[in-house]
């Protein structure tokens, strides 16, 4: 097993660094080429959730990004916001995204999170185990030879 | 890929073509291109996403946020996507069902969007 550990200040301009670690970690670690974009959007989906939460609560600590190439190949983005924050996700039907009262925050936190569960198979968020924050757990299977 | 926005006028249409990275870095400037051509009068956009490479929530939410104002004012919006990642993307949001989406510029134009 091989860990690899990002941590970045919560700036939109790291998340794009953050997705291209986690797709080259992926594709040496032997996930299917077919996915490769969703890891690429996921990662992406997650951090960046991170930095909006830490930019909304004015949190200068760093997104922390563990990647692990071991089976299975799992993505671990924490965030250090208040957990009733992080885990306050949810995703919004067809009638309320174009709903003209929703802002565009609510509905761009509603569309990332119905990106992640729509494309993680095996998803979880929960609290970090230490401290305050929240974890996103991704992972996908390397059926590896 | 950094973002690339070219825009320019088709009949009563202004097609803005992205092409690159749509991302939390990059919207800011779709968001501002956008807001800058209805705030400038045009009533007809057509964003044609064809040279988008990546797409995500801040993209989708500013795309959406543009469409909602052109609405306010009585406007058309298209979007003119085709790549198969792209619509998967669309469909996982729902916001297939929101947004106008067209294989071609022509298409969307002809459809008066």
């Amino acid at each position: 097993m091989a860990d690899v550990r990002l941590c970045f200040s919560p700036a939109p301009v790291h998340v794009r660094t953050a997705r291209l670690v986690g797709v080259a970690v992926a594709r040496r670690a032997g996930l299917r080429e077919e996915l490769l974009d969703e890891v690429r959007l996921a990662v992406g989906e997650a951090c960046a959730r991170a930095v909006a939460l830490h930019r909304q609560y004015g949190l200068r600590d760093q997104v922390e990004v563990t990647i692990s190439d071991d089976e299975p190949y799992t993505v671990r983005v924490v965030d250090r916001a208040p957990v009733e924050a992080g885990l306050g996700l949810s995703a919004l039907p067809p009638d309320e995204l174009a709903d003209e009262s929703l802002t565009d925050e609510a509905l761009t936190v509603g569309v990332g999170f119905a990106l992640l569960a729509g494309l993680v198979e095996d998803l979880q968020v929960r609290p970090v185990a230490e401290g305050i924050g929240t974890e996103v757990r991704m992972s996908w299977p390397l059926h590896r030879r | 890929m950094e973002l690339a926005l070219t825009s320019r006028t088709v009949g009563e249409h202004t097609v803005l073509e992205v092409g690159g990275e749509v991302d939390v870095y990059t919207a800011p400037r779709l968001r501002e291109e956008l807001l800058a051509l209805i705030d400038g009068g045009t009533r007809r956009i057509v964003v044609d996403l064809q040279r988008v490479d990546f797409l995500d929530s801040t993209g989708l939410g500013v795309l959406v946020g543009a469409m909602k104002k052109l609405r306010g004012v009585d406007g058309t919006f298209g979007l003119v996507c085709a790549k198969e990642p792209l619509l998967k993307i669309f469909r996982i949001t729902a916001l297939d069902q929101v947004f106008p989406l067209y294989e071609s510029v022509d298409a969307a134009i002809a459809a008066g969007a």
